[in-house]
């Protein structure tokens, strides 16, 4: 009833106050977000130092340390269908070094064994349901950790109308946005190590897994700084997905006695207590 | 007391309770009957001697029946437990039916065949990894949808990639593959805003002149040609002082400058003799001068 000429007072005032008056910042659901006592930014030094030192030990510090160079395995579930197929073989572009099988009924034990057995390793299982894949499951070799996703709105590379064949050879680099919990920390490093740790700048190509909410969006790009080097332009290759974490895991895939160091239960009230608690 | 043909009769012309016609086949849903088909050869009902095979818990057993049994119905059925080995249980078959009629040893040998092949069907089913069929809860999927979508906008993705690349172009990460010129050049400016700081002021300032000298030479040349002009894009420059006195003020210096545009060194004495040179030197009031303060500060 009144907005417009509450609006238009407001612009008055405004204007005679002139610069002055700092400019409001709306609340975002990132700016009210629930403390994580886990956040490492927060977290006192002697605890940051903890974190630092139970990452050194984990089953991904000698990734970190360059100790090896990351071999993949994608594989599928059981007959999949075309985008399905698709989709992996465009991941096996993106990522070096792996290679996409399909999966011939064998159980995830069995796949993880003799992945073992061939030094892969990382494993990649994607699900499908109704022709579209719907989840994701990472599994570090050889011994944990397990993540396992949800996968959503993945739109491959025809989808997009880009052409896969844009995907070059060169390593990719990798830009991990907002993983700032211990939790998401730990999501971000096995994302992170499915990549060879040395990119080769010059084929100009990003992999960006960006955690908004708990949900991680993963993008990939070419850019191109200008001339000036103050912008960077920036060309999607795809494909495109998003990632929700359902479980983590620790150890390699064991679903009936696994232990598992996080995991959705179900129901809204289990876990879910405020829209405003991300765990990543 | 084979009543075989009388009971026949009445199953075939008019009702049993085991048979199932359909439009092409009378089946038989009597569970000793050896083929499933309603026929005289068939059924357990009109033939006094009769075998069949059946399963019961991943055990088969050959069940026969002769005219003499038939006296004590819980009694009829002789059974033999087959071996699980294919051939033995074939030649137990054989030698259990030894001078039946070729028929039911037949049609018994095919049944025992196909239960055989279905307990491993079976087996195959149950050892093979069983997957767990998880439902959609359709309110759940529906709300994860939207906030997905809300946090694909609050993300701005693209934003964050380029700032999170220029940061590390910034950071060296790319070292020598990049050669920005304007990039080097504020760098090297930077270091030597620091190596000047480290230095007297004086000197600072004296390099400050030496390095405006030439520059101020081209721009008086030009306010020679071109004073009118200067004059009014004075008056838009400084809006902090009045308008009236800007104008005044330009026109002194218009007289000024042509008096003194012979030597130049004399407003660097003059420059020197002061603390500030740019930001007071006045009377300049020109878009010259703050083009020089816009070049020194980068």
């Amino acid at each position: 009833m009144a907005r417009g000429k509450d609006k238009k007072k407001r612009k008055l005032e405004k204007k005679q106050e002139g610069d002055e008056v700092p400019k409001k910042v709306p609340h975002t659901l990132e700016s009210l977000r629930e403390k994580d006592e886990t956040t490492i930014a927060n977290a006192e030094a002697d605890e940051q130092e903890e974190a630092q030192k139970d990452m050194e030990l984990d089953e991904l510090s000698s990734y970190f340390e360059n100790a090896y160079e990351p071999k993949v395995l994608i594989t599928y579930s059981d007959n999949p269908h075309t985008k399905t197929r698709i989709f992996g073989k465009e991941l096996m572009r993106i990522i070096p070094n792996s290679t996409a099988r399909y999966r011939q009924r064998s159980s995830v034990k069995r796949i993880v064994q003799s992945s073992i057995r061939e030094q892969v390793t990382d494993v990649i299982i994607i699900n499908e349901n109704q022709k579209q894949p719907n989840g994701f499951l990472l599994i570090h070799l050889p011994n944990g950790p397990t993540a396992h996703f949800r996968l959503s709105s993945c739109k491959i590379t025809p989808e997009l109308r880009k052409d896969y064949k844009e995907i070059t050879n060169h390593r990719p680099e990798v830009v991990l946005n907002n993983f700032s919990t211990r939790l998401g920390l730990t999501v971000g490093r096995m994302l992170g190590a499915l990549f060879h740790y040395e990119p080769q700048f010059r084929g100009r190509r990003a992999v960006t897994f960006h955690n908004q909410r708990d949900y991680i969006f993963f993008r990939h790009h070419r850019y191109e700084f200008t001339s000036d080097g103050k912008r960077a332009k920036l060309r999607e290759l795809g494909p495109r997905f998003t990632l929700k974490l359902i479980s983590l895991q620790q150890g390699t895939f064991d679903s009936k006695r696994g232990d598992y160091e996080w995991i959705i239960a179900g129901r809204r009230h289990q876990l879910e207590t405020s829209r405003r608690r991300f765990f990543l | 007391m084979q009543h075989d043909d009388v009971v026949w009769a009445i199953i075939n012309k008019t009702h049993c309770s085991h048979k199932v016609t359909t439009k092409t086949q009378h089946f038989c849903r009597n569970e000793y009957n050896l083929t499933g088909l309603c026929s005289r050869s068939s059924c357990p009902l009109a033939n006094s001697k009769y075998a069949t095979i059946r399963e019961e818990n991943g055990i088969i057993y050959l069940y026969m029946r002769t005219a003499e049994r038939l006296m004590f119905p819980a009694k009829q059925w002789e059974t033999v437990k087959l071996s699980r080995n294919f051939e033995k249980a074939i030649h137990q078959i054989n030698e259990n039916l030894l001078y039946w009629p070729a028929f039911i040893k037949s049609k018994c040998k095919q049944r025992f065949l196909k239960i055989t092949q279905y307990l491993i069907r079976m087996r195959k089913l149950k050892l093979r990894r069983v997957k767990e069929l998880v439902p959609i809860q359709r309110k759940i999927e529906r709300r994860e949808r939207r906030r997905e979508e809300k946090a694909l906008v609050a993300a701005r993705i693209d934003n964050a990639i380029e700032k999170q690349l220029l940061e590390r172009l910034k950071k060296g990460t790319y070292n020598d593959i990049y050669n920005f010129p304007q990039m080097a050049f504020d760098a090297a400016l930077k270091a030597e805003e620091v190596s000047g700081e480290s230095e007297s002021d004086k000197s600072d300032e004296d390099e400050e002149e030496r390095e405006i000298e030439p520059e101020l030479e081209n721009e008086l040349e030009r306010s020679m040609d071109k004073v009118d002009e200067f004059v009014e894009a004075d008056s838009d420059m400084e809006s902090d002082e009045d308008s009236d006195s800007g104008r005044k003020v330009a026109a002194e210096v218009g007289s000024d400058f042509e008096s003194e545009t012979s030597d130049i060194e004399d407003i660097s004495e003059k420059l020197s003799t002061r603390k500030k040179p740019r930001v007071e030197i006045e009377y300049e009031t020109e878009p010259s001068v703050s083009i020089n303060k816009r070049k020194i500060k980068h």
